[in-house]
């Protein structure tokens, strides 16, 4: 009997949550003390964007395994509708933004819902074009209505990160993303995950095993739009402008990348690689500047603008991780503090039994 | 008596001007294991396919315990208690073997979607009832020891036993297994024919199985079915079958009539 050991997992569930709340205190402590600053606080709250977009991507992308070229249609259908109900709201921005965040999910959500339903017939390549499709006729509409500002887009976003609240923003960003993680990695090991994963192993086996596999495929593609709605509410209240080629084909691809990178199917990895590749570009800038205070006259000028190389990195990045690693860097696996858990029960150097007959 | 587990009646098919089925009726009572035979493109297979909602009849109808399948979707024919292997091994090879067998029990497991992400009761208690059934059916099909293996793992005959133990998981009334012993050898088909004996002893569940190894047929099934060209050319048992003229004649021509000059 091998029942599953829910008392190790919520012992471990305990163990993850003080972190996050110590990683949440540290920030905040980090931000008072000005350590942090200004520049910096931005770019973890973009990363903190990004992680939830791209674990997002990653259910429909990971678990379900079906190829999505348009993630940044549905951010940008939950930036705009955020941005637009906060801008003409009368009520203060704390009460309007988390409403709105969950108006733009929605709406993203329900047009993701409209949009699965005739293309979730196909799949692989298919899918993805279609989904590509999506995401620039979502652009080029936004680019073209009179309400959506065109091609100029909305500027004047409020943020609720306020000279005398300087966590405004991260205290609303980080704990979305801590739930969207939670989210992904319960509902990965639940019925419903296994279900969604048997439909990525095999779609015919798993019809005949009694998984209704359009329910499943419709309602992992809709969580998907949910949550991305909600990190492009978010992106469009961070940045404070908005416009409809931030959220073009690029983009899509950017998000699609950190799934790769940190291996399809994987939520840390997922995360761990939204993180770096966001840090990216401020990291080229400022390896760019030393380098060129160090290298002769000659190469300045290149490495003073060594961040415009991003996407030449990028996609060097990319091929070496599919030479080398072509499952991403964490495959599907997760990097769990389970093990560890496992250590400290035992202690006095037993290893800890393999889940076979006792579950201890 | 009680009614047969699955009643086919009629059952009609064509792909363009192949009349793949033609009037096909056959029945399986409960707790009887049958098999369904024929030459190479008799159409064994396609009456799988019908069994499980793949293709929908042109004519005819399938009754599981008198209720008629025929608006049913495969999931729900699934859920209700038809349950399949394929011909050509169909698993979910980047999943654990328990999560193979657990897959199949999705429908049974019953808690709601919020559940699962609180990992709340229900969850829990689902979860639990969800790893002793699938201890269970690892323990009869001798799959215990590779529970946590991926099923890409497993080598071929074992792969074969796991989609056995994942039709079993769906709790049917009635498993379909489409050429079980292919590619074994004789020793992994002995205990095969042992397994599939059990599995109808101790969970009481009809078997209905394609095979072309004629000992496993003939030793393990107790009522057989010929299929050529589309239709029933013979039922009954083992040595009514092998000895009718019919079935020599559909598997090895018609030189024993004769005409063979």
């Amino acid at each position: 009997m091998a029942p599953p050991n829910f008392r190790k997992r919520a012992l471990s569930s305990l163990i993850i949550l003080i972190l996050t709340a110590v990683i949440y205190l540290a920030m905040h402590l980090l931000i008072a003390a000005g350590i942090i600053g200004p520049f910096i606080r931005g770019i973890i709250n973009i990363a903190c964007i990004n992680i939830i977009a791209a674990v997002s991507l990653n259910l429909v992308t990971g678990l379900l395994g079906q190829l999505v070229l348009g993630h940044a249609g549905f951010m940008l259908i939950g930036a705009y509708t955020a941005a637009l109900i906060t801008k003409n709201s009368a009520m203060p921005l704390s009460v309007s933004l988390p409403l709105s965040l969950l108006a733009g999910g929605v709406l993203s959500a329900v047009i993701g819902l409209v949009i699965a339903l005739p293309a979730l017939r196909l799949r692989g390549d298919y899918l993805a074009i279609v989904t590509l499709g999506f995401g620039e006729i979502i652009r080029v509409v936004a680019n073209n209505l009179e309400f959506t500002g065109g091609p100029a887009g909305l500027s004047g976003i409020k943020s609720l990160t306020t000279r005398q609240n300087a966590t405004g923003m991260f205290d609303l960003i980080f704990p979305i993303t801590a739930f969207v993680i939670f989210f992904s990695f319960t509902f990965g090991t639940s019925r419903h995950g296994r279900a969604v994963r048997s439909i990525r192993e095999n779609e015919i086996a798993a019809e005949s095993s009694g998984i209704n596999t359009t329910y499943y495929k419709l309602l992992t593609f809709t969580l998907a739009a949910l949550f991305a709605g909600i990190a492009g509410g978010l992106y469009a209240h961070q940045i404070g402008v908005i416009a409809p080629s931030r959220f073009d084909f690029n983009k899509s691809v950017e998000i699609l990348m950190m799934v790769v990178l940190g291996g399809m199917g994987s939520i840390t990895g997922a995360a761990i690689s939204a993180t770096f590749l966001t840090a990216l570009p401020e990291l080229l800038r400022s390896i760019g500047k030393l380098l060129a205070n160090v290298l002769p006259d000659v190469m300045t000028g290149f490495f003073n603008n060594f961040d415009q190389y991003r996407m030449l990195i990028y996609s060097v990045l990319l091929i070496c991780v599919m030479l080398f690693r072509p499952k991403g860097l964490f495959g599907r696996s997760e990097i769990s503090i389970t093990p560890l858990v496992d250590v400290f029960r035992h202690q006095g150097g037993r290893a800890p039994k393999k889940r076979k007959d006792g579950t201890k | 008596m009680k009614p047969a587990v699955l009643h086919v009646e009629d059952l009609t098919i064509h792909f363009g001007g192949i009349h793949a089925l033609e009037g096909v009726s056959f029945f399986v009572k409960p707790g009887q294991i049958v098999g369904l035979i024929g030459p190479n493109g008799a159409g064994k297979t396609t009456v799988f396919n019908l069994l499980t909602g793949v293709y929908s009849p042109d004519r005819g109808d399938i009754f599981l315990e008198n209720k008629s399948l025929r608006r049913k979707k495969t999931f729900q024919r699934c859920q209700m208690g038809v349950a399949r292997t394929f011909q050509n091994i169909r698993l979910f090879r980047d999943l654990t073997v328990a999560d193979n067998i657990k897959a199949a029990m999705s429908h049974q497991l019953r808690y709601p979607l919020i559940s699962g992400i609180y990992r709340g009761k229900a969850y829990r208690r689902g979860e639990r009832t969800a790893a002793e059934h699938a201890d269970k059916i690892m323990e009869i099909m001798g799959l215990s020891d590779s529970a946590d293996l991926l099923a890409r793992q497993l080598p071929y005959g074992q792969q074969r036993k796991l989609e056995i133990a994942r039709a079993l998981a769906a709790r049917p009334k009635i498993v379909l297994l489409d050429e079980p012993a292919a590619g074994m050898n004789p020793a992994e088909t002995a205990e095969l024919m042992d397994m599939i004996r059990m599995i109808r002893d101790t969970l009481g569940v009809s078997v209905l199985l394609i095979e072309h190894d004629m000992n496993v047929v003939m030793d393990l099934c107790e009522f057989i079915f010929v299929l050529d060209y589309g239709r029933i050319i013979a039922r009954g048992t083992s040595e009514k079958i092998q000895n009718d003229p019919k079935v020599i004649e559909a598997y090895l021509g018609g030189e024993l009539n004769g005409e063979y000059a």
